[in-house]
């Protein structure tokens, strides 16, 4: 049996089971909606536009803070690559820092630029640069030293060395901490919209269960869920397993 | 003299001490001479061909091109290592073109490009990626790169290591056909004393601990070489003498490393 098969029976059966349990055991809904009171949700959320709304405003926290932690995470991955000194003090600064989840930096952050959007993207941005930084980094210095060498010998040197060799050497790394700084800055901008303001979808989730519409917060899990694995599996995983592929990385 | 070494050194800090790896290396290159470096492994054959292409400097002595001394790499000696070193983000023409981009325009470049990929028989692989083709024809790609600078001096390092015997064998060939036709000054690293035999015009014998050179042998055979399999046949057995004492000298040391622990 193909696994597409496999999954999808798989799913209609859990829903089932789901909806099933909800009507059998009298289930309140404030506890546990089921599964059909969850797709009515989701379906008045987008005909009503206020998940489009929601989503739009996320989307737009997302990318604004990715943009500005991808190209801090270059600039800082060069710099501990390049120089042994920012290595081993701003870059022992930065491994230590990556085991803080950054969305405990909220207090701070609403301190420092108010309870606004402005603080939700700091901690997008937070969460997002540390896992890029340190990719790059990686993937600059596993450069191979052949590559290096042998574009010595085609008198390559110095910027023109760095651009035409050491940057495209290091894109797989590059690749992977994109879909880590992805994967990161989604889950950040979650949490950060769940305590702080709206709109967003993480507000409108916590908005809906003060209201005890569960079957909406269900609904908005779903759509974060499926968001989530539409641009990693979809998108990130294809590419970087192409790029890992061509540049001969592949395990396969 | 085309390339001249003299009295040349080289030693490494290892763990604290210094060892010296390449010791009173003296050798005269003339221009449009194939030279082979054969050794046993640890020889510091590799080490000899990595300081002519200037990748690393020597200890003492001093080495000319042309009368002007080796500082660095350049452009006028193209290096082929064991690895292809095929740049996997670009295409086999790209990869070629790779040298020539900083000093000619771009269609200037692919047509040069383009001309070389046809001297190792890949006119039609222009746009293939590296991973597409076998390890042969990455090595053949390689050679095709290095020569695209259109070098005075073809530094090869075990080019042909890592290939299963058909392909090193047809290689052989195709190398033999581009050092007649370009009539390029060739330094090429081996420990295939068939391989030397097959191609070169002389032999430099290396021994071991620390390298230097046991005897340089002259090989006048005419070119293509395939038809005196014979004669060459005596001269194997001169460099096998010649190799025997050094491979016994790594073999004691590795039995006096194993009895001292």
């Amino acid at each position: 049996m193909q696994p597409a098969v496999k999954r999808i029976i798989f799913y209609v059966l859990l829903f089932a089971l789901w909806e099933g349990a909800v009507y059998v055991f009298e289930v309140s809904p404030a506890l546990l909606p089921a599964p059909s009171d969850v797709f009515v949700s989701l379906y008045e959320g987008f005909s009503n536009r206020t998940l489009i709304y929601d989503l739009g405003a996320s989307f737009r926290r997302l990318f604004l803070g990715l943009a500005i932690a991808l190209l801090l995470g270059v600039l800082l991955g060069v710099l501990l690559a390049k120089s042994k000194t920012a290595d081993e003090t701003l870059g022992s600064l930065i491994l230590a820092l990556q085991s803080v989840p950054s969305i405990v930096w909220l207090p701070l952050a609403i301190m420092w630029f108010g309870l606004n959007e402005t603080a939700v993207i700091f901690i997008v941005v937070l969460g997002a640069t540390i896992v890029m930084t340190i990719n790059i980094r990686t993937g600059i210095i596993n450069v191979p030293p052949l590559f290096i060498k042998a574009a010595k010998t085609m008198n390559y040197r110095g910027l023109r060395l760095f651009t035409k060799v050491t940057m495209p050497a290091s894109i797989p790394y590059a690749v992977t901490g994109l879909r880590l700084a992805w994967a990161f800055a989604w889950r950040a901008l979650m949490a950060g919209e769940l305590l702080s303001a709206g709109p967003g979808l993480g507000y409108s989730l916590r908005f809906a269960s003060d209201f005890g519409d569960m079957a909406r917060v269900i609904a908005i899990m779903i759509l974060i869920m499926l968001i989530g694995i539409i641009v990693d599996l979809l998108f990130f995983q294809r590419v970087e397993r192409k790029v890992l592929r061509k540049w001969g990385l592949a395990t396969d | 003299m085309f390339l001249t070494i003299n009295n040349l050194n080289k030693s490494f800090i290892n763990k604290g001490s210094s060892e010296l790896v390449l010791s009173n290396i003296n050798l005269d290159v003339r221009e449009g001479e194939f030279v082979s470096i054969l050794g046993p492994s640890g020889c510091g054959k590799s080490t000899l061909l990595s300081i002519v292409a200037g990748l690393t400097s020597a200890s003492e002595g001093n080495i000319e091109l042309s009368g002007t001394p080796i500082k660095g790499p350049g452009k006028e000696r193209g290096m082929v290592f064991q690895q292809a070193a095929l740049f996997p983000w670009l295409t086999v023409l790209e990869n070629v073109m790779f040298p020539l981009l900083p000093v000619m325009s771009k269609k200037e470049a692919a047509e040069k490009a383009k001309h070389y990929l046809q001297m190792v028989q890949l006119g039609s692989y222009t746009n293939h990626s590296p991973h597409e083709i076998s390890g042969g024809m990455q090595q053949r790609v390689a050679i095709a790169r290095a020569l695209a600078m259109d070098p005075a001096l073809l530094l090869m390092d075990e080019p042909f290591g890592a290939l299963d015997e058909q392909t090193r064998s047809r290689l052989h060939e195709i190398l033999e056909n581009i050092f007649i036709e370009t009539k390029k000054t060739i330094l090429f690293v081996t420990h295939s004393i068939a391989e030397s035999l097959k191609l070169s015009d002389r032999i430099v014998v290396m021994g071991t601990q620390p390298g230097t050179i046991l005897d340089i042998i002259e090989l006048d055979f005419p070119r293509p070489r395939s038809q005196s399999k014979e004669e060459l046949l005596s001269y194997e057995e001169k460099i096998q003498a010649l190799l025997k004492s050094e491979i016994d000298k790594v073999t004691e040391k590795e039995q006096k490393h194993a009895a001292s622990r």
